[in-house]
Parts: C-alpha cells; structure tokens; sequence
C-alpha cells in the first residue's frame, strides 16, 4: 500500500519527487503521484511542508501488508577464474539447495538471477533446483562491479516482489548486498549458518540464524515488517540440492534487458589478479584433511609438528584466531568467523579452546577430533573423537606411530 | 580535503566468556577498545593527510555513534593524531541495526563534509561488514570494500586494490568516496605525545537526533528492520566418544578412527 496524497492539502511544489530513493513520485497534474513503486520508507513524509503525505496509519489496513510479495530468489554469484574468464561460484549451487528447502516450505517458486555469463550457465541452475532465472545476459555483467549489480538488482526486486533474496557471503556479496538492502530499504543478516520459515507466524517469517557477539553465540534474527527478507550465507555450510537434468524442460529462463544507464557506475575495475600460483595458496576450501592449532601450540615451533602431521597424512594446516593474532601463522591460514570456513571430511583441532568463533567455522566438518588439556574446552562439544592430553606428548607420538606403519 | 573516518567502541570479543550454567555472556570485566579493523581506518588516514603534505589542505574527522561512554575512543583516535571527533548519541539511537546506524551516520557525514569516508572491514562485536556500503548507498556515492592497498588519489579519483576470495581487484573510484579497510593495509601507529595532549583538550561535538534531521521512526531500535528473537550457544555433537586410557591408548584410538575414515 503506497503513500497516499491528500488533493486537497497538495501544492504539487515537487519537492518530494526529490526525496524518494525509488523514483515512485511524479508531478500529474498538478499533484503529487505516488506509484507502485513506493516502499513506505517515509522519506518524502518529511519533506512535504503542506503535510499532504501520509502513510495511511490509523486508517483500516489490509490484511496482509505483504501481499503480492513471493518466491525465494538466490543471487548466482559468478567469480573470476582469471583476467578474461570467469564461471558461476559453488556457494550459487548451495544457495539453490537452501532455497529449495525454503521454496518447497513455503509453497512458492525459486528463482535464481544471474548477471552476464551463458546461457549454458543459466540452464545449469535449472538443473540444480531453480524453476526460474532471471537473466541479464548482458557480458558487460561479467565482471563484478558494486554499483551497476546493485542498482539492477534492487529495481527487479522492486519490480518482482520476492519474499526472500539470498546472496554467498563472499567477498562480493558482502560488498553490494548492503548496497541492495539500503536501497530497498530493508533489513540484512550478514553470515547466516541456518535459514528456515517460521511456520508458527502469520506472516511465515524467514528465521535467519547466525553467529554473534565475536562468534561466542548465536543468535536468529527476523525482519517481520519487511519485505524482502535478505541475507548472506556462508560458503561451504548448505548442502547443495539434487541435481536434476529433468529440471530444465520445466524451468524458464527469464532475460533481463539492461541498456547504458544500467551499466553506470563511478567505479571502474581497472585489473582482476587472481592467484594462480599454487606455492602461495593455501587451499583450505578444497583440502579433505585439516590440521589445525591454537593458543595451546604455544609458539611457531608447536605448527611445525603439525605441518609434519598434516604431511604425512596429506592434509592442509590451519589454526585459530589467536594462533594469528599470535603472529605464528599468517592470517591465510585462519579458520572460524573471521577466516575461512571449512567442511573437510576430517579436521583435527590441537590446542584449540574452541571459541565459537571458531566453531562455527569448522563444525560441519564429518569428523572432528580434538586434542586439549582441558577437559572441559568447548571444542569438545564438537568434537567426534575427544582427547584430553597434551598435545606435545600426543602428536610426536601419532606421528611416529604413522611412521612406524608406513615402514612396516 | 576533508576525510571522515567511522569508528566503532566494542567490547574485546577476544575476552568474552560463557557462563557454562546460563548460557548468558558474561559482559562484566570485558575491555572496551576501538573496533581493531578502525585502528586500520585511522592510520589510512592519517597516512593519507602526510602524503598529501602542505599541498592540499586536509583534515581528518572521526566519527562514532554510541553511549556517551564512547567518548573515550574518539579521545583515544585523536591521541595517535586525528583533528575533529564527532559523536552521534542519543537513548532513540538505541538498538539500531545496520539499516538504522547507516542512515544516522550518512545523515551525520553530510553534515560534516567529506570527500573520503573510511571505514573498518567489520566490527569484531557484530561482524557484519554491512554499514560501510550501506552508508555510502544512503549518500549515493561509489564504496570500495576490503581496499588493501591505496595507491594513489590524484584529483578526484582514488585507486585502490580490494581483497577478493581468491586474489585482488584494481579499482578506481571517483570521489566522494568509501572505502572498507583490511588488517593487511597498514600497521597502526602509536600515540604521540602532542596527540595525547590534544586528546585530554579537545572539545567533542555531539550530535543528536534533531541535528541530523531524522525521525524517532527512523532510528534505534524503531527504525531496525532486523530484529533478535532469540540468542543461545551451539548444541553439542551428539555421539562423541572421548579416548580414555594411557597416551599410547589414546594414540592409538586416534589412528583406529583416522583408518576408519580411510585417511591413512
């Protein structure tokens, strides 16, 4: 329901055309024109110094605000592979899984949007879940850039009306999602780990759970009087859905037209330098095994036995937050919150509290074991496999035992 | 020039505990500090202002939003050299989620001018890494996140490189502009001297709801679109098993798990 004009109170001054950050206010006739494009962000409330604006408050409401609001859309991020290629980014296909189970509660369409890429990509995120994606073919889409991706982003949302918009949290999620929800005027909750509906509410709210207060809790956030609901999700947390090469017959493909105007920006992206060289890369995303230290390794030394371990077994190292902050591992290596998020098939935490920073960034790992002297370290909590010792004994040992099978 | 710098007061996340029977945060005892990712903002800034030397005359702001008590971390920025603090505080600021602490502090650096705003990556209370963009979307100008480096600012275009999952972008923004910073940009510098004098004198300006020209709707806790509905701390694994036994026991109960899951 837009802002209403009062005629009579109404001097067509066209000050409030200015103020309205979604364009929905024109002079007819005279008289302020309000259109469907209003969000009732207030913003022209205040401008208007013959009072004619109102919100309709205190006047009978509908009975659902957010009628004409619906689907569950997921952004399908693309990244750069290197100067002049560039490809979908998994965290799109774990997106699709998690709106698929979202759609599917909900009673509603999933649809994907995806900006430049091919039209063999579109028909991909068919097959991963989607009924619909909205595409802006356009290869100037191809490289990311904050302004233009938010500006079309925001005006097919205002035009469609999703309920939800999830992005990745990733580097460029993170950077013109904001963008998005300013626009729109709506709420975002940044890193969710979990998403579900509350089929409790009337209005089947989106309950968005994510980590909080540095990590050392949880906390489910709601944006029960606005729509759309938006949030980012870590990378490596959803599950991916089925793949279906079925889907695609049933699934439509929707163009997105964009011309100059939309391609405006004030940024420009002059260089995309990707690292290719593999020495420098610490490839925690993809290692199946981790080996991870914390405060307990006491010192650069204590990662050296890991860096042994983690070789022997043919896995990556990682560490905590305090490990880096300690200066004895670089920050690449961080798992939890602030670092990386992982989901080997195993990780191994040697001296590591486990704050839960660092927790949520590892614990959907399939199998966790956990090596403190304390007995009572909430690493435990997460852990498969528990041992209370000290590491400095344990792992020398561990590693001679390998040793000893690999020479038998 | 004229740089306005967005600060944040939290408390050490680092020092927090659990209490194990409540579940609650145990707040008493924690530190407060400036956001550690801001440390970074006012160095860039201040690094900034010398590069451009007498040529161009340049100021820097800081500012913050916050209980009165965040004073002190505009006192402590102007120790290490910063000219002006600013503080938007009021009860209705209260409870504002990103939405509502963005519109404040744009409609706050309107007031006070800026052709460079910069900001810490993410706060290490909320973690969100959203106010930065979402301020500079509110003043419709360009931002560029997790800049790692700056390379130059010539005329009215800043180039800088921005931190990407996998590598790092070039870019160059007109100004007015934003910019997020990284830990990797710069080491913050130490308080001087004459900046601890100027800390003890300097007279911070403050800024209420009716100076920046929003409405009781529009902030704290009425304007936040996002709203908590509850807090609690992870659930245990379930089915954990703890190796018993002498360190060779243990040892060995590790190596029987790592062949089970074929990894040796």
């Amino acid at each position: 329901m837009p802002v209403k004009v009062s005629k009579e109170k109404c001097t067509g001054c066209g000050f409030c055309v200015t103020t309205c950050p979604f364009d929905a206010i024109s002079i007819k006739e005279e008289k302020a024109d309000i259109s469907e494009y209003c969000q009732m962000c207030s913003a022209c409330l205040t401008a208007c110094e013959a009072g004619a604006l109102s919100t309709g408050e205190g006047e009978p409401s509908e009975k659902n605000p957010f009628a004409g609001y619906k689907d569950i859309w997921v952004f399908a991020e693309r990244k750069q592979t290197g100067p002049q290629s560039s490809e979908v980014a998994p965290v799109a296909y774990e997106l699709l899984g998690a709106g698929r189970r979202l759609a599917d509660a909900r009673g509603s369409e999933l649809c994907a949007v995806l900006f430049g890429g091919s039209d063999e990509e579109a028909r991909e995120l068919l097959k991963w879940g989607a009924d619909k994606v909205f595409h802006a073919a356009n290869p100037a889409f191809d490289a990311f850039n904050d302004e233009p991706y938010a500006r079309l982003l925001s005006s097919l949302a205002l035009k469609h009306k999703p309920e939800v918009i999830l992005a990745g949290a990733t580097a460029i999620g993170r950077s013109f999602f904001p963008r998005v929800a300013a626009r729109l005027r709506t709420g975002l909750t940044a890193d969710c780990t979990s998403l579900e509906i509350d089929a409790e509410s009337e209005q089947k709210n989106l309950i968005q759970t994510r980590p909080a207060y540095g990590g050392n809790i949880m906390a489910s956030i709601l944006a029960p009087r606005h729509r759309p609901q938006m949030a980012t999700v870590r990378p490596r947390v959803m599950k991916r859905a089925d793949y279906n090469p079925e889907r695609e017959k049933t699934g439509r493909i929707i163009p997105v037209e964009t011309d100059g105007e939309s391609l405006k920006s004030r940024t420009k992206v002059i260089e995309c330098v990707r690292s290719t060289d593999d020495a420098q890369k610490v490839n925690l995303h993809e290692a199946d095994i981790i080996v991870s230290g914390g405060r307990g390794l006491k010192g650069r030394e204590g990662f050296q036995m890991l860096h042994e371990l983690a070789g022997l077994i043919g896995g990556a190292v990682g560490s905590s937050r305090a490990a880096v902050d300690e200066g004895w591992i670089p920050y690449c290596h961080q798992v939890g919150q602030t670092g990386k998020t992982v989901c080997p098939k195993l990780y191994i935490a040697c001296g590591i509290s486990g704050a839960v920073q660092h927790l949520v960034g590892m614990q959907s790992s399939d199998t966790i074991i956990a090596i403190n002297k304390n007995p009572e370290a909430p690493i435990f909590n997460v852990a498969s496999l528990g041992v209370v010792g000290d590491i400095f004994e344990i792992i020398p040992l561990l590693v001679k035992k390998i040793k000893e099978r690999r020479g038998a | 020039m004229r740089i306005v710098v967005c600060i944040k007061q939290v408390p050490d996340t680092s020092e927090v505990k659990i209490n194990p029977e409540t579940g609650a945060l145990v707040r008493e005892g924690v530190p407060s500090i400036i956001n550690p990712f801001d440390m970074h903002a006012i160095e860039a800034a201040l690094s900034i202002k010398e590069q451009l030397g007498s040529s161009a005359a340049c100021s820097v702001c800081v500012l913050t939003m916050g209980p009165p008590q965040a004073e002190s971390a505009l006192r402590e920025a102007v120790s290490f050299g910063v000219d002006e603090a600013v503080l938007v505080s009021g009860r209705e600021f209260a409870g504002g989620d990103t939405l509502a602490t963005s519109r404040a502090l744009s409609a706050a650096i309107s007031k006070i001018g800026a052709d460079i705003i910069i900001c810490g990556k993410q706060a290490i209370d909320g973690d969100t890494a959203q106010v930065g963009p979402e301020v500079a979307e509110f003043l419709d100008i360009p931002h560029i996140s997790y800049v790692k480096k700056i390379s130059g600012i010539s005329g009215a275009v800043i180039r800088a490189e921005r931190m990407m999952d996998d590598g790092h972008d070039v870019v160059e923004a007109e100004l007015p502009c934003l910019i997020t910073v990284v830990r990797e940009l710069n080491t913050p510098r130490l308080p001087s001297l004459k900046g601890k004098m100027a800390a003890k004198k300097i007279e911070i300006k403050k800024l209420g709801l009716a100076d920046l020209g929003i409405s009781e709707e529009e902030a704290g806790f009425k304007g936040s679109p996002t709203q908590v509905k509850k807090i609690f701390t992870p659930s245990a694994r379930t089915g954990r098993r703890m190796a018993e036994g002498s360190i060779e026991e243990q040892v060995d109960a590790i190596i029987k798990e790592l062949m089970e899951r074929k990894c040796l």
